[in-house]
């Protein structure tokens, strides 16, 4: 009873994991499917803008994976597919935008916040050398303090 | 005092930031298309059997290019707008039945009205695909040239329609 029970745990927690995985590939070609998987991994779906083409379920994104397919069963490369579809959906479906003008903050963003961190740690680490200098305690300071100190010891 | 200044003073440019992108729509995703020639196609009319459409038909004219499906639910929303702006006949607008079922699209403009001077009928949504859309209903404004002027995604609004349809299409009219 108890190892039978555990078999079906066993099978049960399996083929969870089975079907976890991707939906199996529907062109026969792998090399194909491969390929396509690749450049859609690079294009974001327009119709739910967090998923990639490639893990969207909306009807679009299975139209444009047909659609690369298609591209790549007619021998296009992979520029000209990825071209295909910034001519239609614009520089946003893609995941790396291309540098030019307008994406220049896009892309330079991250450096310039990197940039003004290290300022402010470098002004906070000059000023700290400064007057961070530990103050030195005059006689009559250091009398206090030893009688201050005195007083706690039991 | 002045240690306070600095983290207000990032504070208040992290409120502006996230104020902007509050009004900012991320499905207003600017259409490569502007100022391109519309691409071209030929697709079977919905209604009159046998006739094709192409956008080469309509040179000459300013038109409105609008995509719509009977499953669409936010079509259904802008409905109303269309028909009551195509009865004023200011100017032709075109629709693209998109990824429908004939059955369904005629039923659905024999109940709600059919604002279209014609449609296409785009079963797989090949056009659609030249055409960038990804969000049902879309509409274009095609100039006489036949260049794509502006592209509307969603449902128009009474305030979209005059505050940046009417003024292009007067222009281009002109």
């Amino acid at each position: 009873m108890k190892l039978s029970s555990l078999l079906v745990w066993c099978v049960l927690i399996f083929s969870g994991a089975a079907m976890a995985k991707e939906a199996a590939p529907m062109a026969a070609d792998l090399d194909v499917e491969k390929r396509m998987v690749a450049i859609s991994e690079e294009l974001r779906c327009l119709v739910c803008q967090n998923e990639s083409l490639s893990g969207s379920h909306a009807e679009l994104a299975q139209d444009l994976r047909r659609e690369i397919r298609k591209m790549i069963a007619d021998g296009k490369t992979d520029k000209e597919i990825l071209d295909f579809m910034v001519d239609r959906y614009g520089d946003f479906v893609r995941y790396r935008p291309p540098m030019k003008p307008t994406t220049w903050l896009l892309w330079g963003g991250p450096f310039l916040f990197l940039a003004g961190g290290l300022a402010a740690l470098i002004a906070f680490l000059r000023r700290r050398a400064k007057d961070g200098a530990a103050p030195v305690l005059s006689d009559e300071e250091r009398r206090r303090a030893a009688t201050l100190l005195d007083q706690t010891k039991p | 005092m002045k240690r306070f200044l600095i983290p207000l003073g990032v504070f208040v440019v992290l409120v502006v930031f996230l104020a902007v992108g509050l009004t900012l729509n991320p499905r207003d995703v600017p259409s490569p298309l502007k100022d391109k020639p519309a691409p071209a196609f030929k697709l079977p009319q919905l209604a009159a059997a046998g006739k094709s459409f192409s956008p080469d038909d309509m040179k000459g004219q300013v038109w409105l290019f609008n995509v719509w499906a009977s499953w669409c639910v936010s079509c259904r929303q802008e409905h109303p707008l269309l028909v009551a702006f195509a009865k004023e006949g200011k100017l032709p607008v075109v629709g693209l039945n998109y990824k429908d079922q004939e059955a369904d699209a005629k039923g659905w403009l024999a109940q709600y009205g059919d604002p279209y001077v014609l449609s296409a009928v785009d079963a797989d949504g090949r056009v659609g695909i030249d055409y960038g859309v990804y969000g049902v209903p879309e509409t274009y404004v095609i100039d006489k040239a036949g260049m794509i002027r502006m592209k509307h995604t969603g449902p128009i609004t009474p305030e979209s329609l005059q505050k940046q349809i009417l003024p292009l299409v007067a222009e281009l009219s002109k």
